[in-house]
């Protein structure tokens, strides 16, 4: 009996894995002409908005298209938003994958900018060896325990982590815009009398990098990039990744197999609020060299799309990461290129992240396409 | 309006799925006034050929036959227009609404206002005129999963079903009420209905069918009349070859106690009592059953072993160490081994791989882990020599486990567990759901677990397999142990009476 079944278990695994490979490729091909399909359904339906709003749609989304890639200051700039959406998605990454959302991104973009600035503010002095990477790990430091406010809130009193993570960005929101009106406040503004929120301008030894002269492309997109390594690694070859998974997958299975689930619920909460942190700090020493009024910029929120468009995956996410930097950045020049009302901007961003994340359903269960498109066909 | 089924032909129904020959010519016949038994193991291609029928798969190629003329069905809508019924393993009841709010729900009429008088009126008319106990107004959460599944047979034929399909009907029912049900059944065909039984029972098929096909690797390997039959041949006509059941060989040599309960008590998700002082010992070398009707403390006297339960008051020991209300992993630690009763939720991770599952437990531990870092190599070859020492079939240690059949499924737990060499092992409902093949395999695994000197817990409600593994029964009634007797004292009807808490 046993020796039988072990020869089908040989004969089973040399002759079906051909077919597994087959499949594979096949279902990339379709996964990737499924998100499209997504992006495609969410412009057309973009392009109805903005002729109602009576303004031609073949040449908004022209713009839109060739704008981020027709000159050197698209691409960079591309890139420019490209790093924030990508280090904010691979905190999504690690805690979708946990099976905890993150929604709170925003906050913990904050909570590390405002950090980052605070500390390169006092420690002027130091030399930039010793100053980034401390800076780095302070903002990494409060993203993650804004996260981790959330994540202890859902392990210990099962506080739902969408309405804390949301809760918390307005709570963020308004200490940040405090500190950097009050106690942070350039003196230069206050003496001048202008007023205008932010920070004074940090020490240049703290600054990152420019990759290229004369555009805004910093450091932080290298960094981010060996980040999203570093987190397939994490979450693929290590005990811990392992663990976080499991508990996203299988948190019934997790807990029977002595996995501590509301552990690793907090610690997935805490990295998310980490690589948010980071990506705000990033911002500081990459783009502003400060921290003022309006720095996160929506990537709380961006930064999800981009994980999700990714598949949830640390290096899917990077190219997601581009292709929504493209398509924030594009929508950005066509307002300006345009003049469209940036509402509508908005609400083609919102169609996008809709559609994209409803056909995540037919990306999970691929034969409820097979199933469709029959049926759609025999409707027409 | 349907016309009434009076003969339903499936010929040369062929599906293929990529890897997989599901069905390979299959031909099927049943007529007004009989129940025809569709026997086969799990993954025999059974369920893949209701699918056709009910128009959730396409055939790739054969034909369908209802009253002699084709019929093409693309969908599950169009299978009730033609009057064919499906009741499914696991209800499509939604519990906050009655009975007749359910039925009403599959109903499609162009009225603005639903009346549900008239839909309680057609349930009475359609329970008495068959004897289907069923009470409109019930909501649904209230009922037992016997009167359950009487509201499904309700439903299917309100909806104007002829010919009703029963995907495996008893695997979840009480001996009792399986036994109410095939009574149905047969009173249901003797009015002139065709009844197609889905079926790995040989006993139920034996007993309420007129007509055996049975199905084994998507082929049709017999079509008999019952009569013509026994149920030794069609278990070798399902399985391919002879079965005999296992038993435990040799007198029990227990050793030293490996797993001791004292007095302990635990509530159940509701917060009452469903532990109320269970005290018991287990050994090495022995095997140890706990009968009783599920829902008398059995799975939180697994939670609470494991520690996934908060026990209350008492104690429970493993080995000489007291271990009440650790965690889980200290239990593991302490040599606990545990095959729960949910395979696919808590036993594995659907959506991991193979390789995956089977080092759920020992993951962080050499030579699978060097600190943090997960060791591929090692995790790989050790895998891959269990898959193929218990036989799991998978295309490969990638496959997703969900993707994997239940006894496949249960293969891989068995896997996991047994070769950890735990010093107590406990299993609960292990071969439940699983075809004749696997609940062997099953048996034959927990047998050598024994002797190799592990100490078996084991929780089931078939009386069979609980007389056929144990040295010792328990009987657990209402959270208590009602009896301790070796099993040469027990036998089905002892343990019956003190199932139903008769001392």
């Amino acid at each position: 009996m046993a020796r039988r079944s072990l020869n089908e278990g040989v004969y089973l695994s040399k002759m079906n894995r051909n077919a597994g490979t087959i499949r594979l490729v096949k279902s990339w091909m379709q996964q990737l002409l499924i998100l499209l399909g997504a992006l495609l359904a969410a412009l057309l339906i973009g392009a109805i908005l903005l002729a109602i709003a009576r303004s031609n749609p073949i040449r908004a989304y022209y713009v839109m298209f060739t704008g981020p890639f027709s000159s050197r200051f698209g691409i960079t700039e591309t890139l420019v938003r490209a790093t924030p959406l990508l280090l904010v998605g691979l905190g999504i990454v690690i805690s979708f994958r946990s099976g905890i959302l993150n929604i709170g991104g925003e906050g913990q973009i904050l909570a590390g900018a405002v950090t980052a600035a605070a500390l390169a503010l006092v420690l002027q002095s130091w030399p930039a060896p010793v100053l980034i990477p401390l800076v780095l790990l302070a903002a990494a430091a409060a993203g993650a325990s804004w996260g981790g406010i959330a994540g202890w809130l859902k392990a210990r009193l099962s506080v739902n982590e969408i309405l804390s993570t949301v809760m918390l960005n307005q709570i963020a929101l308004q200490i940040y815009l405090y500190l950097i009106r009050g106690p942070l406040i350039d003196p230069q503004e206050v003496a001048y009398g202008t007023g205008v929120p932010q920070t004074a301008l940090l020490p240049r030894q703290v600054w990152f990098p420019r990759l290229v002269p004369a555009t805004r492309l910093h450091a932080g997109l290298i960094l981010a990039l060996l980040l999203a390594v570093l987190v397939y690694v994490f979450l693929w070859r290590t005990t811990i990744g392992y663990r976080m998974r499991a508990v996203g997958a299988g948190p019934a299975a997790a807990r029977y197999a002595g996995i501590r689930v509301e552990f690793y619920l907090i610690l997935a909460m805490a990295l998310a609020g980490a690589f948010a942190g980071l990506a705000g700090a990033v911002e500081v020493l990459g783009v502003h060299h400060r921290a003022l009024e309006g720095l996160s910029g929506g990537y709380g929120f961006s930064g999800i799309v981009a994980a999700l468009f990714g598949r949830l995956h640390p290096l899917g996410t990077i190219p997601a990461s581009l292709l929504i930097g493209a398509l924030i950045l594009g929508a950005d020049m066509m307002q300006r290129g345009v003049s469209i009302p940036a509402a509508m901007v908005m609400a083609i961003q919102g169609l996008v992240i809709l559609f994209v994340v409803s056909s995540d359903i037919l990306l999970r269960q691929p034969e409820l396409l097979s199933r469709m498109v029959p049926r759609l066909a025999k409707k027409r | 309006m349907t016309q009434a089924i009076n003969h339903l032909e499936m010929a040369g129904i062929t599906k293929r799925f990529p890897g997989v020959l599901a069905n390979d010519d299959v031909t099927i016949e049943v007529q007004a006034g009989e129940v025809l038994a569709l026997l086969g193991e799990n993954g025999a291609g059974k369920t893949t050929l209701m699918n056709v029928l009910y128009g959730l798969y396409q055939p790739d190629s054969g034909e369908i036959r209802i009253n002699k003329k084709p019929v093409h069905i693309t969908s599950p809508r169009q299978a009730i227009e033609l009057g064919i019924g499906m009741v499914h393993q696991h209800f499509m009841l939604v519990p906050t609404l009655t009975v007749a709010e359910n039925v009403a729900l599959g109903l499609v009429t162009s009225a603005p206002v639903l009346d549900l008088k008239v839909v309680s009126k057609k349930i009475t008319e359609i329970s008495s005129s068959y004897g289907l106990a069923v009470n409109p107004e019930a909501y649904v959460w209230q009922l037992s999963v016997g009167e359950q599944q009487r509201v499904e047979i309700v439903k299917a034929i309100f909806l104007g079903a002829s010919l009703l399909v029963l995907d495996e009907p008893t695997a979840v029912l009480t001996p009792q009420e399986a036994a109410e049900l095939l009574n149905l059944l047969k009173r249901m065909a003797e009015q002139g209905r065709p009844i197609v039984f889905i079926s790995h029972k040989l006993n139920e098929v034996m007993a309420v069918s007129q007509r055996v096909t049975v199905l084994r690797d998507g082929r049709v390997v017999a079509s008999v009349k019952t009569e013509d039959t026994s149920a030794q041949e069609l278990a070798r006509l399902m399985v391919g070859r002879e079965m005999t059941p296992r038993r435990r060989e040799g007198e029990a040599r227990p050793g030293r106690t490996v797993l001791e309960l004292r007095n302990v008590q635990a509530a159940n998700d509701k917060g009452s009592l469903a532990l109320r002082g269970i005290s018991l010992e287990v050994r090495a070398s022995e095997v140890l059953g706990i009968a009783g009707v599920s829902g008398n403390g059995q799975r939180e006297l697994a939670e609470a072993i494991s520690g996934l339960r908060k026990v209350t008051d008492g104690q429970v020991f493993i080995g000489e160490r007291e271990v009440t209300n650790r965690t889980p992993d200290k239990m593991i630690a302490s040599g606990l081994g545990y095959i729960p009763e949910d395979r696919l939720h808590v036993g594995t991770i659907s959506s991991f791989a193979v390789w995956e599952n089977l080092v759920l437990k020992d993951h962080h531990r050499r030579p699978y882990a060097r600190s943090i870092f997960l060791q591929n190599g090692p995790i790989r070859s050790a895998t891959a020599s269990l898959v193929g020492s218990y036989g799991v079939k998978t295309p490969t240690l990638d496959t997703p486990t969900g993707r994997l059949s239940g006894g496949n499924i249960q293969r891989l737990i068995l896997a996991r567990e047994i070769s950890r060499s735990p010093s107590v092992l406990l299993a609960a409902y292990p071969s439940r759901g699983l075809d004749v093949g696997a609940t062997e395999y099953v048996h034959t695994k927990l047998l050598e677990a024994r002797k190799t000197g592990t100490g078996v817990l084991l929780i089931s409600e078939d009386l069979e397999e609980i007389l056929n593994l144990s040295d010792r029964v328990a009987v657990l009634y209402e959270g208590k142990i009602m009896k301790t007797l070796p099993v040469s004292e027990a036998n089905e009807r002892i343990l019956g009476l003190l199932m139903a808490g008769v001392a």
